[in-house]
């Protein structure tokens, strides 16, 4: 082959890279190993991950959820997952029937007018609203309450800082765990407010009566959601008069996968959608006037606005909206109702059994999905790893990790995975490991 | 010839169509606790009234079936060449796969305690290694999700090393706020440069199809330079040989330089950006390194830095204290987070699965391979269409529809009718330097048997351009639908579907 291009050797390739830099010695990478070592090694490493394989009621952001066999399966064929973005309609009408369906079910689920095909996660996806809430009502102030999830505050603050907008945060009521009123922080110069509900603590929020007060300060709302399984339940953002609504969509058939590939949901209202950031799929004819589907409003984006695009996003989380897709459509009207009831109903037993226990409260008064916080007798970090080392359970989040003051605080989410005896097995560890520390 | 009827599969309908009142495909086991009324978990006002109206109700099979049909009407690499130029269509390993799925990592909390999750973490310190090798930076972060992710992240590490060099207050303004990116460079590149609050001046590209050095020189001399994007290869396939000289333009005038790694298939292996005075890369571990697109992500984009650059990388960074692993957060001037967690792991096991299966030699062929293949494509392909620049290209090479458009065919026309010829169209319109560009990408994964195939099928449209240019013009002809009208969907955007319109009603 090197001949038939006139060359002599495979370094001939490389006559425009000067001398200088080329490479001299091999890559210091290990020589290859077979398919059986590989898997081997890789077997090894994911033994050491201990937490993998015992009963936890973490949440705070990623969630446990049952996947129906299906989805793997599905995404799995090649005309998924080996495609490229669709930039071919003619030959990419797979992925873009799966997108639109997708865009329509998180309509639905969210109560918006419109929704995106995706961005890279939860967190980057709330960036992405303050910016566009910014561009919208071109004012530069955007209060946060501290009940959103510490890790995506911290997004915002990176993608805000060069971008002129001044972020100023909210704070919860102690007793309710719930976002004090704001309407003395609102005024011309905000461009929106942004709750999450559930929030951080797992409280559900009164998204309308702040709603109110947002519009009235002629402000944006935008609602950040890391449990997508809670709108299967709660209210929807859109009937409560969200402007931007963003969410993790991790719960719906997306593997824990150590956080990430997880994909963002993107929802507006109808006269922002050529704000949005990232892509869109529309319904488009051709000449015989057959349905199909297209990228579409392509205008927003960077490939055409270079640096006055809505966004530097470039594509979506293709095959993760698939497996989110799928997901909705097996699990269906009933299914997510169904989960999110099972949730609901699990989390409230777990609260009521650890709440029961001598020593240990639950704080936070407001109405609650599947998340809840315990304040503990004793330092969070401690009791938890003690109950991981000896009863071999992950018992939640110590809140110490993001809240240094609140040290005797954990935080317990539980899903339809968690079975009945799971939850016992947790008060039970939780009271005799503090009747140990205490040496009652 | 007309088939006498459409078969279902190709018909199949949005699901929402398909939908039967009642129907399920989903079983939970029954609820194991003692259950609370609802309304004193949650009360009525904070709980959905609508019933899921309009979600779909509908059977396994009906969804096994609804994705299994559309599916089809995808193309995709396992079916063939899909030679999308800047793309890096490369094969994606079922072991990379199988890798991933292993539930000691798929089922990994990312909050799980770090004593419990030490493979895990040993799996991102090594990949991490691994990719400060290939780069020559050492630096390196896994947190950017996508290309233009790592980008972001990548101006603006040198927007904060910047700051905190000259002695910029977090209010003041920026003593250096210009960007300067190629006019061939990627369209992420000035909207990541936007974003992180820089100023884009363009540079423009030499006739050669290479960075204008004396155009460079002349930027440089407002004295208000951050820095240069470069793609490296350029988008159109060449290599920038003055690689070094416009490095040492760039830090002489004390900035700094970003190169967009889209492009990393042409040099792994065979030369380092580390070496050639680059400062800071992302990679795509979706293209280099053989992670699936996925019909369009999930992506990965590392960020590989100096170790002067490496205090502003994001935080947390995994560290081996003797032999343990875990995460780091006390770095005090770093940009933060730029996503929760620790970016996308599952795609992190995927590329070191690549990695370790090539092996140091084989990562090498690869890259030989990319280029042996885009080499023998511009030189078959080079009397049949206009190729705008003479050099040999890397791992791409671009052409142009100039004597095709004589006749009224152009760059879009052949790409519809290479559908008609069993391929996946090149990259077109990009870069936007090029009139009428066609940038093909073959990759190191076609043999040569199917390069042949392609040429053979460019070579014949350009005939048919001359002989028959309505067939061309009209292309695709053997696919399910034809050319969609994007104009129209456009301009009345439709973008979801409605309940009301399964019941004849116009939706609002």
């Amino acid at each position: 082959m090197l001949k038939s291009v006139g060359l002599e050797s495979a370094v001939d390739l490389f006559d425009s890279i000067p001398a200088d830099i080329i490479l001299r010695s091999p890559l210091n990478t290990p020589a290859a190993l077979s398919e059986i070592e590989l898997l081997a090694r890789f077997e090894s490493l994911a033994a050491r991950n201990t937490a993998a394989r015992r009963p936890s009621f973490l949440g705070a952001g990623a969630y446990s959820h049952y996947a129906p066999t299906i989805v793997d399966h599905l995404l799995s064929r090649s005309e998924f997952f080996t495609a490229y973005t669709p930039y071919q309609p003619e030959i990419s009408q797979g992925t873009l029937q799966a997108i639109f369906e997708f865009q329509t079910l998180v309509c639905q689920l969210t109560g918006m007018d419109v929704a995106n095909a995706s961005m890279y996660d939860g967190s980057t996806s709330l960036a992405e609203a303050v910016l566009m809430a910014e561009r919208i009502t071109r004012r530069n102030r955007v209060i946060v309450s501290e009940a959103v999830h510490p890790e995506y505050l911290q997004v915002v603050e990176t993608y805000v800082k060069h971008a002129g907008i001044a972020l100023q945060h909210a704070s919860f009521g102690d007793e309710s765990g719930r976002i004090v009123d704001v309407s003395d922080t609102l005024d011309e110069s905000v461009a929106a407010v942004v709750v999450q509900s559930p929030n951080f603590f797992g409280c559900v929020e009164d998204v309308r009566a702040i709603a109110d007060t947002v519009h009235k300060a002629g402000a944006l709302l935008v609602v950040a959601i890391t449990e997508s399984a809670s709108l299967g339940l709660l209210q929807t953002p859109g009937a409560c008069g969200a402007d931007i609504v963003i969410a993790e969509g991790q719960s719906f058939g997306v593997p824990l996968s150590l956080g990430g590939p997880y994909l963002g949901l993107f929802a507006t209202r109808d006269k922002y959608a050529r704000q949005l950031p990232g892509r869109l799929v529309g319904v488009a004819a051709d000449k015989q006037g057959r349905r199909g589907f297209v990228l579409t409003l392509a205008t927003r984006e960077q490939h055409i606005r270079r640096e006055k695009a809505t966004s530097n996003i470039c594509t979506n989380e293709g095959l993760i909206a698939l497996a989110a897709t799928i997901y909705m459509e097996t699990m269906g009207r009933r299914g997510i109702q169904e989960v999110a009831t099972q949730c609901a109903q699990k989390a409230a037993y777990a609260a009521r059994r650890i709440g029961e226990i001598e020593g240990f409260s639950l704080p936070f008064s407001a109405p609650r999905f599947n998340e809840f916080v315990v304040r503990a007798p004793i330092a969070a970090d401690g009791l938890l790893k003690r109950l991981a080392d000896e009863k071999n359970i992950t018992g939640g989040l110590a809140l110490s990790r993001y809240f240094p003051d609140r040290p005797n605080d954990f935080l317990v989410c539980v899903t339809e995975l968690n079975s009945r005896v799971e939850i016992d097995a947790l008060a039970a560890g939780l009271k005799e490991v503090w009747s140990l520390e205490s040496g009652v | 010839m007309k088939k006498a009827t459409t078969h279902v599969i190709q018909n199949e309908s949005l699901i929402f169509e398909r939908s039967q009142p009642g129907r399920i495909g989903y079983r939970l086991p029954a609820l194991d606790v003692d259950e609370t009324p609802l309304d004193e978990i949650i009360p009525a006002e904070l709980r959905r009234d609508d019933d899921l109206e309009g979600v779909p109700e509908v059977s396994e099979t009906d969804v096994v079936r609804h994705f299994t049909r559309i599916s089809t009407w995808n193309y995709n690499i396992d079916l063939g060449m899909y030679p999308l130029g800047s793309c890096t269509m490369k094969y994606n390993s079922r072991l990379n796969e199988k890798v991933a799925r292993i539930p000691g990592f798929a089922n990994l909390h990312p909050l799980a305690p770090e004593r419990d999750a030490q493979g895990a973490l040993e799996v991102l310190y090594e990949l991490e290694q691994y990719l400060a090798e290939i780069t020559g930076l050492p630096g390196v972060s896994l947190q950017p999700a996508a290309g233009a992710h790592g980008e972001m992240t990548g101006v603006m590490i040198i927007r904060a090393f910047l700051d905190a060099r000259d002695g910029v207050k977090d209010n003041d303004p920026p003593a250096r706020n210009v960007m300067l990116i190629p006019d061939s460079a990627h369209g992420t590149n000035p909207a990541s440069a936007h974003l992180s609050g820089f100023t884009v001046k363009t540079i423009r590209s030499t006739s050669e199809g290479l960075t204008d050095l004396d155009h460079l020189r002349e930027l440089c001399a407002g004295g208000d330079v951050a820095g240069l994007m470069l793609t490296n290869p350029n988008t159109v396939g060449l290599f920038e040989r003055n690689i070094k000289e416009i490095c040492g333009v760039i830090h002489e005038v004390g900035g700094l330089v970003y190169m967009d790694g889209a492009n990393m298939n042409a040099l792994v292996g065979v030369a380092r950006p580390g070496d050639m005075g680059v400062d800071v890369i992302h990679l795509n571990l979706h293209k280099t390194f053989s992670t699936p697109h996925g019909g369009g992500g999930p992506g990965s984009g590392p960020c590989c830095c100096t170790k002067e650059l490496e205090p502003f990388l994001p935080v947390p960074r995994v560290v081996k204290d003797g032999e343990q692993f875990r995460f780091d957060y006390n770095r005090p001037q770093t940009i933060g987070r730029v996503k929760a967690f620790y970016g996308n792991f599952g795609m992190h096991l995927r590329a070191l699965s690549y990695i370790l299966t090539h092996g140091n030699d084989g990562l090498r062929e690869a890259t030989e391979a990319a280029v042996l293949n885009a080499r023998l494509i511009a030189h078959q392909l080079a009397d049949t269409y206009d190729k705008p620049f003479d050099a040999p290209p890397m791992h791409e090479v671009v052409f142009t529809d100039k004597r095709q458009s004589r006749k009224g065919v152009h760059t879009l026309d052949i790409a519809k009718r290479l559908i008609d010829y069993g391929f996946h169209p090149m990259t077109i319109y990009f870069p936007l330097i090029v009139q009428g560009a066609m940038l093909i990408e073959p990759t190191e994964s076609v043999g040569r048997q199917e390069i042949q195939q392609f040429v053979d099928a460019m070579k014949s449209i350009a005939r048919e351009a001359l002989e028959d240019p309505e067939m061309v013009l009209n292309a695709p002809h053997t696919t399910r639908i034809g050319r969609l009208d994007e104009a129209a969907a456009a301009r009345k955007p439709v973008l979801r579907w409605k309940l009301e319109e399964k019941e004849g009603v116009t939706a609002a």
